[in-house]
């Protein structure tokens, strides 16, 4: 009996303690891959504002679709901030006035810490010499990509041919759509998400070309090895944002604005800059954009504001039922 | 005063009121609030989803592939079920153990290993694909999904049916005469035979309803490789819904039709099966059939 009551009281201490050591704990919710930028940003989050506030700050991490994370969000997920990677998705949050309508001129550059570009993977040696969009839309060539409707990967690969399309001597909508019909032709079949894209064509060898953003490079690099494919650059591609915001109604009724704040100033930090930059996230920073080069190739591109009007007009036109690519796949 | 049946679990009617209010929460009204919701849209609208060009695709790929899957697997489970009961063979404790295996594996991981399999370089379409087989990344590829993880409905279901035909009753048919495809036709075949159809109907809704599996192996191609739930999930990625309720819905009467149809086909065999004639005299019959 002693024994037992012995133990309980050094687990209710221990409880105790911990309880102790966090102050105040926050919530990012997050998607998929962005987990090993948040691993290594978490302590060093941690560090300073010990430093700053005299505050431990306990950081919890939930990880999953983006689309899937904002709507644990929406539906009571109490998170502090969401850090995602399409801006429709908070814009989603702040219609269900979640977040505040002017989210993305909360925080500089678009409310978006860091940026990647859509870039072609090709075989060693880049044997179908694929070098631009409308080589991917060429005869023979086979691309993996993600599927356009449901995943933030594919819905940029097409957007990225689409402005490149529009772009070319008498480009039009029109010209555009046909351009992606020739390319989608070339997609033997849609990935569920991208790394299930990345395993086809990686491990199950199919295609020529996989579509995909300029950080996962790398990490196929780790996983399968550097000689066994190239990155090649297009002449033009999109700039992909990751936007990140607070979540006005869950931090005014946890009392932590102030800390959530510091939490996502500190990405535009030095520190949270570089973080960035050695997980293959282009910095803001262009100083530390300019200490990575090799990282990161000079590569002309677009945002989704400048061609489209904005991610979620974007999604309405193209994405929506009924939209283009539901009528490019129409048969007639 | 009437007499006082004694049951051997008293209390009838704590024991109603548990299974409705349990069934109540756990079915009624998870599927009562899906229908709520759709309800928001007009009866028009819904129909409108249902039949727009994917949807109907997607409709005819699921049911399509899932009635493949079950039938495939009404025959060939039939077959493991039988050489399970009946024969003894080294490590039959472990094969009966492997066919469980598909329930207990998560779906997702279920479908990346059979697309592995399947595809160009893999172990089996290595083989398979220069013979004009393409399984992984076709609707094909959604029947091999769907049967791997249905199989053990069929199998489960019929074993303990098939362990109940004694065998006295084929030797008392093949004493009578029967042949024995006779055996098979007249005697056991209608014995399992409503088994049978519980475990078909069983793997089919389990297979109609089947996303995580079969999304790494279809394709997912418009119009050719979309399945239903996929189109579902398509939507909500959309936050669409409503329009993802709609299609639920529909699939949910479709399937509900479906499985009742079947379960009305299963209480006519069983009746028939049992007010038509005992065993033996059914062996009696092939015999004088046979003469």
């Amino acid at each position: 009996m002693n024994r037992l009551r012995q133990s309980l009281s050094a687990i209710l201490l221990m409880l105790a303690a911990n309880a102790a050591l966090a102050d105040v704990s926050l919530l990012n919710a997050s998607y998929d891959v962005a987990r090993d930028v948040y691993k290594d940003y978490n302590p060093m989050f941690q560090k300073y504002w010990k430093q700053k506030a005299g505050e431990n700050v306990e950081l919890r991490q939930s990880h999953g679709g983006s689309s899937k994370q904002v709507r644990a969000v929406a539906d009571g997920l109490e998170a502090d901030v969401v850090t995602m990677n399409q801006a429709n998705d908070i814009e989603f949050l702040a219609e269900k006035g979640l977040v505040a309508k002017d989210w993305a001129r909360k925080f500089p550059n678009n409310a978006s810490p860091y940026t990647s570009a859509m870039v072609f993977i090709v075989r060693k040696g880049n044997p179908k010499a694929i070098k631009d969009w409308s080589d991917v839309a060429g005869p023979g060539v086979q691309m993996i990509i993600p599927h356009p409707k449901n995943t933030g990967n594919g819905r940029n690969t097409y957007l990225s041919a689409w402005a490149w399309a529009l772009k070319q001597p008498g480009g039009n909508d029109k010209s555009a759509q046909e351009f992606l019909g020739k390319l989608l032709k070339n997609a033997p079949l849609f990935a569920a998400g991208g790394r299930d894209a990345t395993t086809t064509f990686m491990q199950r060898k199919m295609g020529d070309v996989l579509i995909t953003f300029e950080s996962e490079a790398e990490m196929i690099a780790k996983e399968f090895g550097k000689g066994e494919f190239e990155v090649v650059y297009p002449s033009l591609t999109m700039q992909t944002e990751f936007p990140v915001a607070l979540v006005d109604k869950v931090i005014d009724k946890k009392g932590s604005r102030k800390q959530a704040q510091a939490y996502l100033d500190y990405l535009w930090s030095k520190e949270g800059q570089e973080n960035a930059a050695q997980n293959y996230l282009r910095p803001r920073d262009p100083e530390l954009l300019k200490k990575y080069a090799t990282f990161f190739p000079a590569v002309k591109t677009f945002t989704v504001d400048d061609v489209f009007g904005g991610a979620t007009k974007a999604f309405l036109v193209h994405f929506k039922d009924g939209g283009t690519f539901d009528q490019i796949y129409q048969s007639k | 005063m009437a007499a006082k049946t004694h049951r051997v679990l008293p209390g009838f009617g704590l024991a109603l009121g548990y299974t409705l209010v349990y069934l109540s929460i756990l079915i009624l009204l998870p599927l009562g609030g899906m229908i709520l919701k759709a309800s928001e849209l007009g009866f028009g609208q819904i129909i409108d989803i249902a039949l727009g060009e994917r949807s109907l695709a997607a409709f005819r790929v699921t049911f399509g592939a899932s009635f493949l899957a079950a039938a495939v697997n009404a025959f060939f489970g039939l077959i493991v079920a039988w050489i399970l009961v009946r024969y003894p063979f080294p490590g039959k404790r472990f094969v009966d153990a492997l066919v469980d295996l598909p329930f207990a594996l998560p779906t997702a991981v279920a479908g990346i290993t059979l697309a592995t399999l399947y595809a160009g370089n893999g172990w089996l379409g290595r083989y398979i694909e220069p013979l004009g087989i393409k399984v992984a990344y076709t609707p094909l590829g959604i029947v091999v999904a769907l049967t791997f993880i249905t199989l053990p409905f069929v199998v489960r279901t019929l074993q303990p049916v098939i362990e109940d035909i004694e065998t006295e009753v084929e030797e008392a048919a093949a004493t009578l005469g029967a042949s024995r495809w006779q055996t098979f036709t007249k005697v056991i075949f209608p014995a399992i035979f409503p088994a049978l159809l519980t475990g078909f109907a069983l793997a089919f809704a389990r297979a109609v309803g089947e996303y995580g599996s079969v999304i790494f192996i279809a394709g997912n191609l418009p119009l050719i490789s979309e399945i239903t739930p996929l189109l579902i999930i398509s939507k909500l990625e959309q936050y669409d819904v409503l329009g993802a309720t709609a299609l639920a819905v529909v699939m949910l009467g479709l399937s509900f039709i479906l499985l009742l149809s079947v379960n009305l086909l299963q209480w006519w065999a069983a009746n028939r099966h049992k007010n038509s004639e005992p065993l033996e005299v059914a062996a009696g019959k092939a015999n004088g059939a046979s003469a």
